[in-house]
C-alpha cells in the first residue's frame, strides 16, 4: 500500500467535507502543516472545527482559513497573535473554546489512545470546571476532561519513511505526535522522504501506523519573534 | 523609590535552588535567567517541547525549529532534551518542576491567582498557565504592587477570573515579598525605600508583617 501522495492537494482528495473537525499540529508558527493548511484553504471547505494550540497570525498558518471565513469553531489554547481572528470572534462569527494547553495536550493523547476522559487539577476552581465532572482522589478534587479525535489530522514532521515513520525536529514536535494519533486519517507534511531502513527504529518519534498519508512539503517556516543576541568584541 | 523589573526578576532569582527544573512565565519572569546566582545549576523548561533552554541566538544561528513558549528564537544546550506537548506537561502536571515563575494581575490572600482573562476585554486564552500553578511544586509570582491606578492588586478575593485557587507561594512585588500562609500574607521583605505604610495603603489583603522582615537598603 502506497502511503506517499504527489502533493497536499492529493493527500486530501476524498477526505474533505463541510463542517469537519480538524486536528493541526504545531506551536505558533513553529512545525505547522504549511501545505495542507493551504491546500484545505484551496478545496474552499466550510464550516471547519479546527482543535490546534494556537490560530496562526493575520495571512499566514490557520490565519488564512480564518480570513476566507471556512472556520466555524476553534479549541485552543492561546490566540493572541490574530487580528482577524478578534474581529470574527467580537462579532460572534466565530466559536471558540479554550482549553489550558496541558489539558488540550492530553486530550489528544488521549482520544489517540481510546481513552475517552481522564481526571486532572488544572483549571479546577476556574471557568474551566464549571460544568464538569468533580472527584476526588486522596482528598483532592479534579475535573473530569474527554479526550479528543478529528477527522483528519494535519501535522508537520522533519524526515518520513514511505511507511509514515516520522522523526521531528527541535521545538517543532510540540503537538505534532499527538494529533498524529487522534486523527481518523493522518496527513503528515514533511521535508524528507527518506528510503527504507534509513530512518534508525530507535530514533523514530511517531511509528507509522499513526499516519496515513505522506506528502513531501515546501515550508516558509515563518518566524514569530527573532531575539538574537549581538557577539561580543573578541 | 521601589524594586524595578530587573530588580525583582534578581529577587526571584534568589529562588533558584542547585539542581531545580524551573519554568519562568512570559515578560519579567523570562528577565530571571539573566540573575542565575553562581554556584546554581538549573536547567529551564519551556511548555513547547524542550528542557534545557540556551540564550537567544547570534543572527546567524537562528532556527525556526527552535523557539521557546513565548515564540521568541533560542538555542540549545548541550543538556537539552526535546519532547512533545504531551511529555511536557506530564513534567508540569505531574510534580516534576520544581518551581514556576510567573506574573499576574491579582492575588488573593490565601493564593489564589488570576492572571489571565479580563471580562470585557479579548481573551487570548490561558495557555499553560493553569497547568503551571496546579502542577508545578512550587509557584512564584512577580507584579508589580499597585496597578496603574495605584489600586491594589494583592487583594481579599480576585474579582478577575481566577487561573487556579490556592497555589501561589510567595509573591515578589515591587514593594516587597509576601508568603502566602494558612491565615493570609505574611510580609517577610521591604523593598528598598518601601514603608510599611506604603504597603499599607496599597494592600487590601490580609497580611502580617514577620517578626523577622527584611529591609532591602538601596543599591
Amino acid at each position: 500500500m502506497n502511503k506517499v501522495f504527489p502533493d497536499a492537494k492529493a493527500a486530501l482528495d476524498g477526505l474533505v467535507f463541510d463542517g469537519m473537525t480538524i486536528m493541526a499540529g504545531g506551536f505558533g508558527l513553529c512545525g505547522i502543516p504549511e501545505n495542507s493548511i493551504a491546500a484545505l484553504h484551496d478545496t474552499g471547505v466550510k464550516g471547519l472545527t479546527v482543535i490546534s494550540n494556537n490560530c496562526g497570525v493575520d495571512g499566514f498558518g490557520l490565519g488564512v482559513l480564518l480570513d476566507a471565513k471556512q472556520i466555524k469553531k476553534m479549541v485552543s489554547s492561546y490566540v493572541g497573535e490574530n487580528k482577524e481572528f478578534e474581529r470574527q470572534y467580537l462579532e460572534g462569527e466565530l466559536e471558540l473554546e479554550f482549553n489550558p494547553q496541558g489539558t488540550l495536550a492530553e486530550r489528544i493523547r488521549a482520544g489517540g489512545a481510546g481513552i475517552p476522559g481522564f481526571f486532572t487539577k488544572t483549571g479546577v476552581g476556574t471557568l474551566i470546571a464549571e460544568g464538569k465532572e468533580h472527584r476526588e482522589f486522596d482528598g483532592e478534587t479534579f475535573i473530569m476532561e474527554t479526550g479528543l479525535t478529528a477527522d483528519v489530522a494535519i501535522v508537520k514532521a522533519w524526515k518520513a519513511d514511505p511507511q509514515g515513520n516520522l522523526m521531528f525536529r527541535k521545538t517543532a514536535r510540540n503537538f505534532n505526535p499527538m494529533m498524529a494519533t487522534a486523527g481518523k486519517i493522518t496527513i503528515a507534511e514533511v521535508e524528507e522522504i527518506v528510503g527504507l531502513g534509513e530512518l534508525d527504529p530507535d530514533q523514530i518519534h511517531t511509528p507509522g501506523i499513526f499516519v496515513q498519508r505522506i506528502v513531501k512539503g515546501e515550508f516558509e517556516k515563518r518566524i514569530e519573534q527573532r531575539t538574537i543576541r549581538e557577539r561580543e568584541e573578541a | 523609590m521601589a524594586w524595578t523589573r530587573d530588580e525583582m526578576a534578581a529577587r526571584a532569582a534568589l529562588e533558584l535552588e542547585d539542581g531545580f527544573y524551573v519554568n519562568l512565565g512570559i515578560g519579567i519572569p523570562t528577565l530571571v535567567a539573566n540573575h542565575i546566582p553562581d554556584g546554581i545549576d538549573v536547567t529551564l523548561q519551556s511548555e513547547n517541547g524542550m528542557l534545557g533552554m540556551g540564550p537567544f541566538p547570534y543572527d546567524d544561528e537562528v532556527d525556526a525549529d527552535l523557539i521557546n513558549a513565548g515564540k521568541q528564537t533560542i538555542t540549545e544546550l548541550r543538556r537539552t532534551s526535546y519532547f512533545s506537548s504531551a511529555d511536557s506537561f506530564a513534567m508540569i502536571r505531574g510534580g516534576h518542576i520544581d518551581l514556576s515563575i510567573l506574573g499576574a494581575m491579582e492575588i488573593s490572600e490565601e493564593g489564589d491567582i488570576a492572571n489571565w482573562m479580563i471580562p470585557g476585554k479579548l481573551v487570548k486564552g490561558m495557555g499553560g498557565a493553569m497547568d503551571l500553578v496546579a502542577g508545578v511544586k512550587r509557584v512564584v509570582v512577580i507584579m508589580d504592587h499597585a496597578n496603574k491606578r495605584g489600586e491594589p492588586k494583592l487583594l481579599k478575593e480576585c474579582s478577575l477570573p481566577l487561573t487556579g485557587k490556592n497555589c501561589v507561594h510567595r509573591i515578589i512585588t515591587t514593594l516587597g515579598v509576601f508568603d502566602v500562609k494558612d491565615d493570609g500574607l505574611e510580609l517577610i521583605e521591604l523593598a528598598p525605600g518601601a514603608t510599611l505604610d506604603l504597603i499599607k495603603e496599597q494592600t487590601e489583603a490580609k497580611y502580617t508583617v514577620s517578626d523577622r522582615l527584611v529591609s532591602h537598603e538601596t543599591a
